[in-house]
């Protein structure tokens, strides 16, 4: 008999609620399954020091032991409740937020629900070889916490789903356990979520710039009237920090590896740099490109009447729609996004509430070029005559405006033939893929890098770099 | 000769390490008391706020956030400083000094407020005597206070007199509180003022010795006096004195602190001790006297001199009890300025009065002096142990610097 209670860190009384321990106890199996088969490949056994949440104060959360995957725990946090919490955008605004989910959106909020959660498995899923190939123990163990962290947030979906959404709700629970991501047959919902992370480069992009989608998605859900995804969601964005951690991390270490060499070999041809075993500064850019494109999709297209209704029936707000100053209702303002006219790129504004998935989109957008500001110090410290740049807003997009239209990094509009000649100094070849597999290899020795990535500035919970950070049993 | 005492010691100022920041917000939207903030580049801590309560340390994905330096903490970094950066400053030969904990923000503004007009006297905390006990400070912070349950509360002043003075302990149960004599509490009175916010923290002097007000207990006293009139003699009614006096047993205070970490009493045997106070400046010369008493049967050497003014005896508080202690124990000094039918006399007179036994303690580093009570009698104070100097051929001014230095001079006024 398993003491759900104690097996399951959790601040929602699960112990009262025997419904939902109920439900619990019988997704918990089916998860344990998932995560055997679809879980880093070949970890069972290791002992990983990892970050655990027992409980959602500061220093409850923070929990640093060796501990086995399978026997994570697992919990089910909620941000401690603010009093009364009001509604404070939408035509609901100064209501009492709910604490239960409204007949008439219902549907509407279990599918947001489910699309969220489902990009926590299809993550985990993606990243499932990785292991494999570490370039370190530190860098093995980091990809671990994001990957329990990863089941942990789907953890705090199912609960939802399970808790307010009954028998819709259990059956959505397992949904979530039988899609897989690239099934040609059931695949997971979101397309950036069924493409490949081959290596461990795309692996770093992907968490810098996808799991940054999942950190706004996540923000503006935490401004909802619903309460309980409001709460789920502010807790689930302590955690998503780690992961954007880990990609700006380390790819600032890729490139300060790269420069390194740059300033030994006094060369930038990335022949020679390719010949010396680490990643030139050019491909570095290619798969930037193509993460942030991709990825920029995730926030659909930049007029939907989705996203306004959302936004007034207030099921999902703003990124800091409490921090902002406006009326919160948006039926008079406007919005400027980037359109094309003919064969030109344009600013137009348009109505506030059917652009809100461009203007998250844009809050987005600045978030990561101030990463990319931070990536491009590391070549200026090395006197390497390089700066990274996001490309443009309609570069290599599958969703919205751009969906047809071929638009240069530099926002330039193309003929199609002219991006077929172009797309390969812009976008990942197969070839460029290829060397950066070549380069993939286990380095598993404590306190050692692979050659193409430098060392971090500091360990984990201020353990020195050459921690045993996992072992192999 | 050096004029001042260099009393600057430095303090562990918290910054955020911009090279490994991936400003991710977590520690901002952590931070109970909002000492952190950012712009475009970095993400910075206000020193001036920062508790150094670590909340934001755990969360923090990088470690960026547990960073530190020992600063001067006349010139800490300043938020443009930070903002600047693209890498921590280097450490400097201050990092390898010990540093109190939390920068100075760990000090409430009120107490710093409070302390610097408390020892305006002599420019600042002085620094303890060397055999003075390590004080904890800053334990309880205004946002998590102690709550501690009165155990007593009973007036001190008779009936009759003028001054309602009363004696109050404060029982903390199984939360640890140390104190030290010497050292002050802070007192959060309920309820918001006339603007709708919460009162400001009032500090009180701890009245009894280290080990409790009953010895073995974890409890201490207070002496307050209730605030009727303010200094120009018009009405107005203390916020803080008035609801402490009132408590009864068994109610609940919220108390920050403990704060100071100068005006401690020497513990080596043969350390002599002065004390001039008037009123409620008495509080911390009981604690130290009660201190001296329990100890008494070791037969220490070392002497107690207590210079102590009140309007009348009546208004003395702790009259009773001191009258009992043995001469041989203390050398009591009484002055009161409102006996009817006798000359008014002051504090500051009594010192005059033993001006030969005054002048030999403040050459004798074995000496310790302590002044507590209203701004008014300091410079009184202050005149006579110039008076005392100058009549004896030796210079107050100069000697003063040297008592400051040698942690044996602490002055405590309101």
């Amino acid at each position: 008999m398993i003491d759900y209670n104690e097996r399951i860190p959790n601040n929602v009384n699960l112990s009262e609620n025997k419904t939902l321990q109920r439900a619990l106890e019988q997704w918990q199996p089916s998860f344990l399954q998932w995560w055997g088969d679809m879980g880093p490949d070949g970890s069972t056994d290791y002992d990983v020091y990892l970050r655990t949440a027992t409980s959602v104060d500061p220093k409850g959360w923070a929990h640093f032991d060796y501990v086995k995957m399978p026997d994570y725990r697992w919990g089910i946090f909620l941000a401690p409740q603010e009093g009364t919490r009001k509604i404070h955008f939408g035509e609901h605004k100064g209501q009492d937020a709910w604490q239960e989910v409204p007949g008439e959106y219902r549907s509407t909020l279990r599918r947001i629900i489910v699309t969220q959660g489902d990009t926590e498995p299809a993550s985990v899923e993606q990243q499932r070889h990785l292991g494999l190939t570490a370039p370190s123990l530190y860098d093995l163990r980091n990809l671990f916490q994001v990957n329990v962290e990863e089941g942990r947030h789907l953890w705090a979906m199912v609960y939802l789903l399970h808790a307010y959404f009954g028998r819709d709700g259990r059956e959505e629970g397992e949904a979530l356990l039988e899609r897989r991501s690239g099934d040609a047959d059931n695949p997971r919902i979101l397309t950036a979520f069924n493409e490949k992370t081959p290596d461990w480069l795309s692996f770093f992009m992907f968490t810098f710039i996808t799991d940054r989608d999942g950190k706004f998605q996540l923000a503006s859900l935490a401004e909802s009237a619903f309460d309980p995804l409001a709460r789920t969601c502010r807790f689930m964005l302590t955690e998503e920090a780690h992961h954007m951690f880990v990609g700006e991390s380390g790819v600032a270490r890729i490139i300060q590896r790269t420069c390194e060499v740059m300033q030994q070999l006094r060369t930038d041809d990335p022949i020679k740099l390719r010949a010396a075993g680490v990643i030139d500064l050019p491909t570095l850019q290619k798969y930037l490109n193509f993460h942030y494109s991709v990825t920029s999709d995730l926030y659909g297209a930049e007029i939907s009447s989705n996203a306004a209704t959302y936004y007034t029936t207030g099921l999902k707000g703003r990124f800091e729609e409490g921090k902002l100053d406006d009326d919160h209702a948006l039926q008079d303002s406007h919005y400027e996004i980037t359109d094309v006219e003919g064969d030109r790129i344009v600013k137009r504004a348009v109505p506030a509430l059917s652009a809100l998935n461009d203007r998250l989109r844009d809050d987005w957008i600045r978030d990561v070029q101030s990463g990319v500001d931070r990536w491009n110090r590391i070549p200026v410290k090395y006197g390497v005559d390089f700066q990274f740049t996001l490309p443009h807003k309609g570069f290599n997009r599958r969703i919205g405006i751009f969906t047809d239209l071929h638009v240069s990094p530099a926002g330039e509009l193309l003929s199609g033939v002219e991006w077929t000649r172009q797309h390969q100094h812009w976008l990942p070849t197969e070839e460029d893929r290829l060397y950066v597999h070549s380069l993939m290899g286990p380095c598993l020795t404590p306190g050692k890098f692979a050659n193409w990535i430098a060392a971090p500035g500091r360990g984990i919970n201020n353990q020195p770099v050459d921690f045993e950070y996992v072992r192999f049993n | 000769m050096s004029v001042t005492t260099d009393n600057t010691q430095p303090v562990r100022q918290h910054l955020i390490d911009p090279e490994v920041c991936i400003r991710c917000n977590t520690c901002e939207e952590t931070c109970p008391v909002d000492a952190i903030t950012h712009d475009g580049r970095n993400y910075v801590v206000k020193f001036e706020v920062c508790e150094g309560c670590m909340a934001c340390v755990p969360p923090c994905p990088t470690g960026a956030i547990d960073s530190w330096r020992n600063v001067d903490p006349a010139t800490p970094h300043t938020l443009a400083d930070q903002y600047a950066w693209d890498v921590l400053p280097d450490t400097t030969e201050l990092d390898q000094l010990e540093a109190s904990t939390g920068g100075a923000a760990a000090t409430p503004a009120e107490v710093r407020e409070i302390t610097e007009r408390a020892t305006a006297g002599h420019g600042g905390p002085a620094l303890a005597p060397w055999s003075a006990a390590h004080p904890y400070v800053n334990l309880y912070t205004p946002e998590r206070p102690v709550t501690a349950t009165v155990s007593g509360n009973h007036r001190l002043t008779a009936e009759d007199a003028s001054n309602e003075v009363h004696h109050i302990v404060l029982d903390f149960g199984a939360t640890p509180f140390p104190v030290l004599e010497g050292q002050s509490i802070g007192i959060i009175p309920p309820g918001t003022d006339a603007q709708g916010k919460p009162h400001l923290l009032r500090m009180y002097s701890v009245a009894s010795p280290r080990e409790g007000e009953r010895p073995g207990y974890n409890n201490l006293a207070l002496t307050i006096k209730r605030v009727t009139h303010d200094h120009e003699g018009q009405p107005a009614p203390g916020v803080a004195s008035n609801y402490m006096c009132d408590l009864k047993k068994g109610d609940p205070v919220r108390v920050t602190g403990p704060y100071g970490s100068a005006f401690l009493m020497p513990n080596h045997p043969g350390a002599s001790i002065m004390m001039i106070c008037t009123g409620t400046g008495s509080a911390p010369m009981r604690a130290i006297t009660e201190r001296r008493r329990r100890r008494m049967h070791l037969k220490e050497p070392g002497e107690l001199l207590l210079f102590f003014g009140a309007r009348s005896p009546g208004e003395l508080p702790y009259f009773g009890p001191l009258q009992k202690l043995p001469e041989s124990f203390i050398d009591i000094n009484l002055a009161f300025s409102r006996v009817p039918g006798e000359p008014r006399k002051y504090v500051q007179d009594c010192v005059r009065e033993r001006a030969d036994k005054v002048l030999q303690w403040l050459n004798n580093d074995n000496c310790y002096i302590y002044v507590c009570g209203l701004k008014g009698m300091e410079a009184g104070v202050i005149e006579a142990f110039r008076d005392i100097c100058r009549a004896a051929g030796s210079d107050w001014d100069a000697l003063r610097p040297r008592l400051l230095e040698q942690g044996r001079f602490h002055i405590e006024t309101y």
